[in-house]
């Protein structure tokens, strides 16, 4: 049994800066990863990023994820355990890792789940089909691990996630044969939407995907119009010979841990999927489970960060450590969160977050 | 399928070495995913459907969906996307749910 004052669940842009948070505080860390790297989604992107300056805006994904697992080791009191799957958390705040292997226990006093999420599926006929790859895998196997995903691609998503990965699959090499939009109009920025176009990949708007071709894997694919109502239009198909189907059709949190742990959970669209109830401070209906990033609401890199360091703060304040200082960096970090999500673009999360943080409620 | 000039990344590798799939002697390199070892070698199909056997190919890439099961040095229902490839593997299509021996 290891014993710990707070185990961070995940290795990611929250879980790092969680743990910094905690440390700073004094409190004595352990962070668990179940990869053999730190930094979670930001390794595999090679793009500059948007967001807020203190969140390193303009520098690339994967420079980023140096800098918070550099301030992450230079702390002391952080022990990092990698290759560490955490498989569930128990009632007296025994959690279960497997690690090489084996399994191991640690109890800890707080735990903060930092675990992120994963791809979105879409209904088509043959989704199932060798080649039909969400948009995070693509990025790994070829950002990672150098290999390409096939020889021509169909994206599906024209958010920034599926503009992105178009051009990062182009600078690999691969052909991109089309980008198709469900809705109306191109949902992630412009600028990054300009650059593929440039490339001379066309952007189809207000069209789905039909259906998927092969027998073994995917050959080609079948795209279609869709109307006002967005009902698909007969007649308005498109062929295209592909071997690679991406879906980057939005995220959802990987939430199972929370579900296993008893933690109030709901349904919140908003936030892309199941999320743990909570507080303003991220702490969930267990008052020893913290929530942060993707897992508590698929956002971006620089709220995920903020969120972090809320969670990290509170939960080592709940241990009666840190004083007025750390008070008030509780505060500013209350205040980034709100200004990243003023504006038009944070809308949406700000009606997810209304509806999730009415509060923890007794029949939990 | 291999990357061999990037415009901004460098791919570091372990060693290469020899592994089997279903027999078939292939190469990667050590300390990779097995996945990337096998897309590389161009083979995409790593798992079927209980009922209805349809080939599956990886989907997430981090462990999660359960899509790339195989059989791996004997043990049933490896996530390939997530295991990675060492010298002399024995890397199998599962038969159904695979069985503990
Ligand atoms: C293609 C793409 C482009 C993006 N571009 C931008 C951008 O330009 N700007 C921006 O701000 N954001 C961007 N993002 C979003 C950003 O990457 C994510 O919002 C952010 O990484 C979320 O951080 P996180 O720490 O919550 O989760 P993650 O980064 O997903 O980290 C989760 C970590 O938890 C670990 N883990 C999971 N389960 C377990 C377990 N059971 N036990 C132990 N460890 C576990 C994983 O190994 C992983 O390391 C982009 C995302 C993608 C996919
Ligand atoms: S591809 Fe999803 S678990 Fe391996």
């Amino acid at each position: 049994m290891i014993n710990t004052q707070i185990a961070v669940i995940g290795g990611g842009p929250a879980g790092l800066r969680a743990a910094v948070a905690a440390a700073q505080l004094g409190a004595q860390v352990l962070l668990l990863d179940e990869s053999d790297h730190l930094g979670g989604q930001l390794i595999k992107q090679t793009h500059k990023f948007f967001g807020s300056q203190q969140q390193f805006a303009g520098s690339r994904g994967i420079a980023i994820a140096k800098k918070l697992e550099a301030a992450a080791r230079s702390q002391e009191n952080i022990a990092i355990l990698q290759e560490a799957t955490v498989l569930g958390i128990y009632e007296d705040g025994v959690l279960l890792a497997e690690h090489k292997g084996r399994v191991i226990k640690v109890r800890a006093q707080r735990i903060i789940v930092a675990v992120g999420a994963c791809e979105r599926m879409l209904a088509f006929p043959n989704n199932d089909l060798p080649g039909v790859y969400g948009a995070g895998a693509v990025q790994t196997l070829m950002n990672v691990h150098g290999v390409r995903p096939g020889r021509r691609v169909l994206m599906v998503g024209a958010g920034n996630i599926g503009l992105i990965v178009t051009y990062q699959l182009l600078q690999a090499g691969v052909e991109v044969a089309a980008i198709v939009e469900a809705a109306p109009t191109i949902g992630g920025y412009l600028v990054h939407a300009a650059k593929v176009r440039r490339a001379g990949v066309p952007i189809y708007t207000s069209h789905t995907i039909k259906e998927a071709h092969g027998e073994e894997a995917v050959e080609g694919a079948t795209i279609w119009q869709l109307d006002a109502n967005r009902q698909p239009v007969a007649g308005t198909e498109r062929h295209f010979a592909v071997d690679v189907i991406c879906l980057a059709v939005g995220l959802s949190p990987l939430s199972d841990l929370l579900w296993q742990a008893g933690c109030q959970m709901k349904y919140v669209p908003e936030l892309g999927g199941t999320v743990a109830v909570r507080d303003a401070h991220l702490c969930t209906s267990n008052p020893r489970i913290y929530v942060a990033g993707d897992v508590a609401g698929v956002e971006e890199a620089s709220s995920a960060m903020v969120e972090g360091q809320l969670a990290g703060l509170s939960a080592a304040l709940s241990l009666g450590l840190g004083g007025k200082e750390a008070q008030e960096q509780l505060a500013e970090a209350k205040a980034q969160l709100s200004a990243l999500r003023a504006g038009p673009v944070g809308e949406k999360i700000r009606a997810g977050l209304a509806w999730v943080e009415k509060g923890v409620t007794a029949d939990a | 399928m291999r990357i061999t000039d990037h415009p901004i990344l460098q791919f570091e590798k372990g060693p290469k070495v020899t592994f089997t799939f279903d027999g078939q002697q292939l190469e990667g390199y050590e300390g990779e995913p097995i996945a990337a070892a096998l897309h590389a070698a161009g083979i995409r199909t790593l798992s079927h459907s209980h009922v209805k056997k349809r080939p599956r190919g990886f989907f997430c890439a981090i462990g999660a969906c359960s899509s790339c099961l195989m059989t791996v040095d004997g043990v049933p229902n490896v996530r390939v996307c997530v295991e990675k490839l060492r010298a002399g593997m024995r890397v199998e299509t599962q038969q159904g749910k695979g069985v503990l021996r």
